[in-house]
């Protein structure tokens, strides 16, 4: 597996950590069923059989974060970008 | 057909014409008291207990594939009990139990055997880490035994204890522990619950479950609705996808776990071994191959296939610790798909919907815990209670808190 990354070009997937599912966004703590809604965003997952969304950090290259769509199935990388700019979109 | 010296020697007389089939291949009925989802040892197991053990007999084992053909014949066949925690020991160690017990139980050869499960230990810390470990599980009843680095020495001449970076200062022995062939798990399971009336279904895939009134009242398959009054899923590796038909979210990831067996060499290794300062883990199976693996390659996946990076770390393992695996040839190797939970242990209880029962989670565990886990699943189905060496592992533990994290690692699956 290689991925593409934006700043770098392609490397091999040995060069990227892992840490999971990017669909998740963190709730806010002052409502009123936030632990409710903490234990599903830290615990429960949609673990998806196709394309999937997650952050890899690229820490033997240029140290960013990166959201890659990637087929669980078949492990096809179908798109590569930077963390902070998915988010700022 | 009891299997003995008997009927073989009857049939080496008759040209082994005699054989029969040793399960039935079922067509699927209307409607059945407990039906069970996945063919491989975790489900073959549950029925065959729920029929000896509870007297229900009227089961369904629905397998999309052929029985066998998932995570049972992809693992490294170890079996053990060396566990910390107390939600943990008292349930490894029921299976050790009934693992010393199945092959007469179940009247046929799974070659069972304890040949030893060493942890190798490379710094003083880790030493007092493994002391802890032995103690907690010689005081739950298991055998342990700390070996010093001669002891091992003399079990395991040909390792690197030397290495510069990594010496063997010793190991955490279980005596006990060992391997099984896991293929003959399946089978035997499967052949003791045909023989009590259980119908084992295969080529027969779950498509959607039937919910009424928050009950799940019958599964939809490729072979027809099925109506049942307990729903059972023992379906690790793909809990997610088939649990999402229900409509539930698990705390689950599915990764991909390589495993690798060399060339038939003569007899080398005694035991299992593992590595202490990496993950990797080798047994010699009663063929000749060396059976081993390591890491899991670290990101979600459903392609029992891996990537090169995690071949290369497990064989970088195996050299650091007997370099002359080096001049061995690889002859296979392959993938399997883990349910990797949010704390590193299973989960065996109820769910949401009434009448639909989970058994997930197993993360790397799954082959070891295979009696344990029939046992304490079929206990929970059949009484609605569940058995108190399974009692720990809570689909809502998450939620409460008493979360069972052997590793210590948090809700980052590829850790555990």
């Amino acid at each position: 597996m290689r991925i593409r990354c934006p700043f770098c070009g392609e490397r091999d997937v040995h060069e990227f950590t892992y840490l999971g599912d990017a669909n998740g966004t963190r709730p806010d703590p002052s409502v009123a069923d936030a632990a409710e809604q903490f234990h599903d965003y830290v615990y429960l997952r949609d673990n998806p059989a196709g394309p999937h969304r997650e952050y890899w950090y690229h820490g033997a290259g240029c140290h960013g974060w990166l959201v890659v769509e990637r087929d669980t199935r078949t492990h096809e990388i179908r798109s590569v970008a930077f963390a902070h700019e998915e988010a700022a979109q | 057909m009891k299997y003995s010296i008997f009927s073989l020697a009857a049939n080496a007389l008759t040209g082994h014409k005699g054989w029969k089939p040793a399960w039935r291949d079922a067509s699927p009925r209307e409607a059945y008291d407990v039906v069970i989802v996945g063919g491989g040892g975790h489900g073959l197991a549950t029925a065959y207990y729920l029929a000896k053990e509870h007297g229900i007999t009227n089961v369904a084992v629905l397998e999309k594939g052929w029985i066998g053909s998932g995570n049972v014949g992809r693992n490294t066949t170890i079996i053990r009990s060396n566990y910390l925690l107390p939600g943990n020991i008292p349930f490894y160690e029921l299976s050790m139990k009934l693992w010393e017990g199945l092959e007469q139980d179940l009247n046929y050869n799974a070659m069972v055997s304890q040949r030893g499960v060493l942890n190798l230990f490379h710094s003083d810390a880790q030493r007092d880490a493994f002391a802890r470990r032995g103690n907690a599980m010689r005081l739950h009843g298991v055998d342990a035994e700390l070996l010093d680095r001669d002891a091992v020495r003399k079990m395991l001449p040909f390792l690197n204890f030397d290495d510069a970076r990594f010496p063997i200062q010793g190991g955490l022995l279980q005596p006990r522990g060992g391997t099984v062939r896991h293929d003959a798990v399946a089978w035997g399971y499967a052949r003791g619950a045909s023989d009590r009336g259980v119908d084992i279904v295969q080529n027969c895939e779950v498509t959607g479950f039937r919910i009424e009134n928050g009950r799940a009242v019958a599964v939809e398959t490729t072979r027809g609705t099925i109506r049942a009054r307990k729903i059972a899923l023992a379906v690790a590796g793909n809990s997610s996808r088939v649990a999402a038909m229900a409509g539930l979210r698990l705390p689950i990831e599915s990764h991909v776990l390589q495993a690798f067996v060399s060339e038939g060499l003569k007899p080398l290794l005694p035991g299992v071994v593992t590595f202490g300062a990496g993950h990797f883990y080798i047994s010699q199976s009663d063929k000749g191959g060396l059976v081993f693996g390591g890491d899991i390659d670290g990101y979600n996946s459903y392609a029992q296939r891996g990537n090169l990076p995690t071949v290369e770390d497990v064989c970088e393992g195996g050299m650091a610790l007997m370099p002359m695996i080096g001049r061995v040839r690889l002859l296979r190797s392959w993938g399997g798909i883990m349910d990797m939970s949010m704390d590193g242990s299973p989960i065996i209880d109820r769910t949401p919907v009434d009448g639909l029962y989970l058994n997930a989670g197993w993360c790397y565990g799954g082959f070891k815990a295979t009696p344990a886990s029939g046992w304490c699943f079929a206990h929970l189905i059949a009484r609605d209670v569940p058995h108190p060496a399974g009692a720990a592992f809570r689909l809502d533990r998450f939620a409460t808190g008493h979360l069972i994290d052997e590793k210590g690692q948090g809700a980052q699956p590829n850790l555990h």
